[in-house]
């Protein structure tokens, strides 16, 4: 069991000093996740204008893992295009589901590489995920809110 | 691992016992030997249980209650054998009121449908109240919930004290004529609390009250007795027993089982059938629909045979002083706040703890890697964390096989993870 290709250096300064943390105004859509099995969870909101993730807020209390993946997911998608954030949410969740057996794109999940070593711990990857599947969820909230208005 | 401090006293021969249990034997990663202190979750089981599924299984297996082959008596005849020896473990007065349920979940939820649908005498309706505590398992939790909303009736509780006790001094106006039903855990299996039933149960009766106990932790760690007990229903679960998983038990009194109506319909609980409509089977099969769990039971039964063979006193005496010693043990850890009794004083063998500025699944995490197996959550125990303002907590739990050898583990296990995550002490 290695514990150091779990608890990469990366991830735990993360988890120190976590990225964008707190809730901000503006947002368009603010969504709560739970990890039923542990009880850890996330508050987070997306602020979307032009297509454009503006802001990535949140509160969250959980484990080192989660609260890392939470950081790095904020540093991955603010200021991208949706789209393109959506491109790097699927390229996590490939990594994820790897079993460890995929190579990890630095220049796409920067950061995030370090979660490669979470993919071989069955139990811990649900943690990682935690923050993204809440940011997957409220940006679609928040992409739907604007169309409506745009619609009217 | 050195042994701390002078070997308690009071403890099995676990050498001896630990033989009889060949998973504590296995390595894991890294070649090392495992630590289990997570029995709460599911005890381990003696070659004795393993064998005698095994053997049912090689030598009787057949369907119950219905075959007239030799096999089929073979099987009713262990499964009915298993009902009377776990009568006799809890001194259950008729072995018809051992009812075999799936777990301690189904059993609760038995009860709770089942007064649910209650006319007459058990009839929750608007106006009455349930009572139950802030340190139940969400299995004591919820079917209640699901009663009283579906019912109209009124969901009260116990709060508790810091020490993580009962908070009784509002017992006579909790419990009061309008209390249907009083459901309560015997033992914590988050804050390690055994409660005080007695009181609880007189106060109960004094208003007609319907007592329920959740025996989950209670009759794997204490001699019970039912009949001096004096509660009128209770659940307890094989898998936490050194049994087998699939298979719990529902006792109850004769006269309340009769009056409850039917949980799951289906065969074996009809006594006959017709397309206009249907009566039931008497105890215990009224209650007991479908194909039980045969080999589960006879499982079950080797296990209560293990038990009763040390002595259930002396399995209490040895939870009791290996607990004491881990409480010992775990007080002198800088930044470690055990959540619960600190003393080991009616309380149990699991005890829940924080450590300052590592997250209870990373703690178990770096345990893990050193062989010591805990849980790591809320423990289905979300309001009694919520109590304490924690969200969730690292546990350790402890049985007949535990040694305090395991408890040194667990302590420099505990040290090496606050050196990894940095944390000072």
């Amino acid at each position: 069991m290695d514990l150091q290709s779990l608890y990469q250096e990366i991830i735990l300064d993360h988890y120190r000093a976590p990225h964008h943390a707190g809730l901000r105004e503006p947002y368009e859509a603010e969504v709560h996740h739970v990890n039923p099995t542990c009880g850890d969870e996330v508050t987070l909101r997306v602020h979307v204008a032009d297509g454009v993730v503006e802001d990535v807020s949140y509160a969250a209390e959980g484990c080192s893992i989660s609260q890392a993946s939470t950081s790095v997911l904020t540093d991955l998608v603010i200021g991208k295009k949706v789209d393109d954030a959506m491109e790097i949410h699927d390229s996590f969740m490939e990594l994820m589901q790897s079993r460890g057996k995929v190579e990890p794109d630095e220049d796409v999940l920067e950061d995030g590489i370090a979660f490669a070593g979470v993919a071989k711990f069955p139990a811990r990857i649900k943690c990682a995920l935690l923050g993204w599947m809440a940011w997957k969820d409220a940006t679609a909230k928040a992409v739907s809110e604007s169309e409506v208005r745009h619609d009217s | 691992m050195t042994m701390q401090s002078t070997a308690p006293s009071g403890l099995l021969d676990t050498d001896r016992i630990r033989g009889d249990f060949p998973i504590l034997a296995r390595r894991l990663d890294g070649d090392r030997p495992l630590v289990y202190l997570d029995s709460a979750n599911t005890s381990q089981k003696p070659r004795q249980v393993i064998d005698a599924m095994t053997a049912h299984y090689e030598q009787a297996n057949s369907n119950v209650g219905r075959a007239v082959h030799q096999l089929g008596d073979a099987a009713t005849q262990a499964y009915e054998v298993a009902r009377v020896k776990i009568a006799a473990f809890i001194n259950a007065p008729d072995s018809s009121e051992v009812i075999f349920t799936k777990n301690s979940t189904e059993a609760l939820n038995l009860v709770a449908n089942t007064l649910c649908w209650a006319q007459g005498q058990y009839s929750v309706g608007a106006g009455d109240e349930v009572v139950i505590s802030e340190m139940e398992h969400h299995s004591n939790i919820v079917p209640w919930q699901l009663l009283t909303e579906r019912t109209g009736a009124s969901l009260r509780w116990f709060g508790l004290t810091d020490e993580g006790r009962l908070d009784m001094s509002h017992i006579d106006e909790l419990i009061n004529e309008r209390t249907k039903v009083v459901s309560l855990v015997w033992v914590s299996n988050m804050l390690g609390t055994v409660n005080p039933l007695e009181t609880i149960i007189r106060r109960a009766h004094e208003v007609g009250a319907l007592v329920v106990v959740d025996a989950s932790q209670a009759v794997p760690q204490l001699p019970v007795d039912v009949a001096a007990l004096g509660a009128d229903l209770i659940a307890f679960t094989g898998h936490k027993m050194v049994g087998p998983t699939g298979i719990g038990v529902l006792w109850g009194r004769t006269e309340i089982l009769d009056a409850l109506p039917p949980f799951l319909g289906g065969g074996s609980m009809i006594e006959t059938v017709t397309m206009q409509g249907s009566t039931w089977a008497p105890l215990p099969a009224k209650f007991e629909a479908g194909t039980p769990p045969i080999v589960e039971a006879i499982g079950l039964a080797a296990a209560v045979d293990y038990l009763s063979a040390i002595g259930m006193d002396r399995v209490a005496q040895h939870e009791h002083a290996i607990t004491a010693y881990a409480l010992d043990r775990l007080r002198e850890v800088d930044g470690l706040t055990i959540l619960g009794p600190t003393e080991a004083v009616d309380r149990g063998g699991a005890v829940s703890f924080e450590i300052d500025g590592v997250h209870p699944h990373d703690v178990s995490q770096v345990l893990d890697s050193l062989g010591v197996a805990v849980r790591a959550g809320h423990h289905c125990a979300k309001p009694a964390h919520a109590r304490f303002g924690v969200q969730s907590s690292t546990r350790a739990s402890f049985y007949l096989y535990t040694t305090p050898l395991e408890i040194d583990a667990l302590v420099e296990g505990i040290e090496q993870t606050k050196r990894f995550f940095k944390v000072r002490s």
